[in-house]
């Protein structure tokens, strides 16, 4: 189809308009329990224009919860490059360290966090009210941190020898090395790897709110299934989606400011 | 007593099996102040000899010596021109210098570093590109960028490792001129290596030549007594000139032809029979059966 005049804006509108149209139809047809589209804007207008009310503790404006949910997973997310950048570098850097860990990590790596969140819980346990807390955090560094333990890896192995040399001919220490040579070179794979990073511990966070019934997104999501809710959770995958989709275009933008020659 | 000299060096790659020996029994002297060039061919070894002179890499035997002491890593007392300029994309021109100005005179104040790192890049004439990336340099301006900062870390040797050959004819005769200028400018020892026996004789007061290899060497000296400067266009008239350029050819087609080596290798060849339809069938379809006689050795004369 040749491109017209604002078809960056009708087409994905149309796109919507179908889906919307296919979700109507599903709830008068084959999935009577399924709310239809306007039912479910009726049920969650109260969270979506009060977006900051707060009336309960598993009854607050969508933006509230979904604010709760962020704050989880900066931190955990924090944790996750925190401890998962510097185990890249040695992965890099080291043959030795590659080959006693890389096992390991490729063993843990495709571990859900469905599977990591009772151990988490289990682990905090002495934590008393803070257990829950700690648990999903554990969880969302756990799971988050292999992209960029990978990506960092693979980065610092593809540093040209060319600036390695470079380096050794100014007899740089192995500290201006670092900071002055391999991190920079490394800074585009490193934030590919925060990027993806990010998609996954949002995933989480989801899944061990509900597991937890800590206030957030998934939370919410979980108490309105059990209180046979079904308009809100059409809302929190709404959400959860959005919300998703803004933090990798944001990680984008920052990603690209990093691509080097 | 020379300034810089390699004793007896020689280096290989692989292990025993499969070992070929790049280098063999290298030797080379060279007098401070003295701009050497080594012409040879490409994939002899030249950039293995530079990366030995500028303790980029061990030889296996031998010794590189420099004011009379053992040299045994890299160090800022060799300055090495890169083939491929080797510029930090991440830094400007400017930082790119200022990193080996800083690195090699941590003593000298800020303010005399700027100066110094100024100095440099006015030498090459960047100072209009002083704060742009080097990805948005051509070739040219990159490799000139690339011998600022080499000669901003006051080099006792300049090693240029090909440092022309990705360029256009007419950039290189402009860096040819620049890289004179510079030498004339700082009395500078220079070692180059390149694939271009016109270069080499323009440029160098002395021409050696690498024997083709594997097992490669340095040949005889041609000592180029034109005088300087040396004009490119008159250079191509001047029988000196033209004779000196048929020997040192002369020279390296000759150690080429002194060179035969044969590989044997097994050959299989096409299969222009019909298929054997008696084989049974494996579960997985039928593998071609290959016939006896069509395994063949052969033997290729390969000269490199």
């Amino acid at each position: 189809m040749k491109p017209f005049k604002l078809d960056w804006l009708i087409l994905p509108l149309l796109g919507i308009a179908v889906v919307l149209l296919a979700w109507q139809l599903s709830s008068k047809t084959w999935a009577k329990e399924l709310p239809s589209p306007s039912k479910t804007w009726d049920a969650s207008k109260d969270y979506v224009l009060k977006p900051f009310e707060k009336r309960g503790e598993m009854d607050q404006g969508i933006l509230r919860f979904t604010w709760y949910s962020l704050v989880l997973v900066a931190k955990g997310y924090a944790i996750a490059l925190i401890v998962g950048t510097p185990i890249g570098f040695f992965l890099g850097l080291s043959k030795a360290f590659t080959k006693t860990f890389d096992p390991i990590i490729q063993v843990l790596r495709p571990v859900s966090p469905l599977a990591w969140l009772p151990l988490g819980l289990v682990l905090f346990l002495g934590a008393g009210k803070q257990a829950s807390e700690l648990g999903a955090l554990f969880t969302i560094a756990i799971c988050a941190m292999w992209p960029t333990v990978l990506n960092t890896a693979v980065g610092v192995r593809a540093v040209p020898q060319d600036y390695l040399n470079v380096a050794k001919v100014l007899q740089l220490s192995r500290w201006k090395t670092l900071t002055k040579v391999l991190i920079p070179a490394t800074l585009p794979y490193m934030f590919t790897g925060f990027r993806l990073s990010l998609g996954i511990a949002w995933l989480v966070i989801v899944a061990a709110e509900m597991l937890t019934g800590r206030p957030g997104v998934g939370g919410f999501l979980w108490q309105e299934y059990n209180a046979l809710l079904y308009e809100h959770i059409i809302l929190c995958i709404i959400t959860i989606g959005v919300v998703g989709f803004v933090l990798d275009r944001l990680m984008s933008l920052v990603e690209s400011r990093f691509k080097t020659a | 007593m020379p300034y810089l000299e390699l004793k007896s060096v020689s280096k290989g790659y692989g292990s025993d099996g499969a070992r070929t020996e790049v280098l063999r029994d290298v030797n080379l002297a060279i007098e401070q102040g003295e701009f050497v060039a080594i012409v040879g061919y490409s994939g002899a070894g030249k950039t293995t000899l530079m990366s030995i002179l500028a303790g980029l890499i061990r030889p296996d035997t031998g010794s590189v010596t420099l004011e009379g002491r053992e040299m045994s890593g890299p160090g800022p007392d060799r300055g090495l021109v890169f083939q491929n300029y080797s510029l930090l994309p991440w830094l400007t021109v400017a930082e790119n210098i200022r990193l080996a100005v800083d690195q090699v005179f941590p003593k000298k104040s800020e303010a005399e570093r700027a100066a110094h790192a100024t100095e440099f890049i006015e030498m090459v004439n960047l100072t209009p590109a002083r704060d742009k990336l080097p990805r948005e340099l051509s070739g040219g301006m990159r490799q000139r960028v690339s011998v600022a900062r080499t000669m901003s870390m006051n080099p006792k040797v300049l090693l240029c490792d090909e440092p022309l050959s990705a360029l256009d004819a007419l950039t290189r005769a402009n860096l040819q001129d620049e890289i004179t200028r510079i030498r004339t400018l700082h009395r500078q020892t220079v070692v180059l290596v390149t694939n271009d026996p016109d270069e080499a004789i323009l440029l160098a007061d002395r021409v050696i030549p690498l024997t083709a290899g594997p097992n490669a060497t340095l040949g005889r000296s041609f000592i180029v007594d034109l005088p300087h400067p040396r004009d490119r266009k008159a250079l191509n008239h001047n029988l000196r000139f033209r004779e000196l350029r048929r020997e040192i050819s002369e020279f390296l087609l000759q150690s080429r032809q002194d060179r035969h080596a044969t590989l044997t290798r097994k050959l299989t060849l096409p299969d222009i029979e019909p298929e054997d339809l008696a084989i049974p069938r494996s579960r997985l379809g039928r593998t071609r059966p290959l016939r006896a006689h069509e395994l063949k050795e052969a033997t290729v004369e390969v000269t490199s």
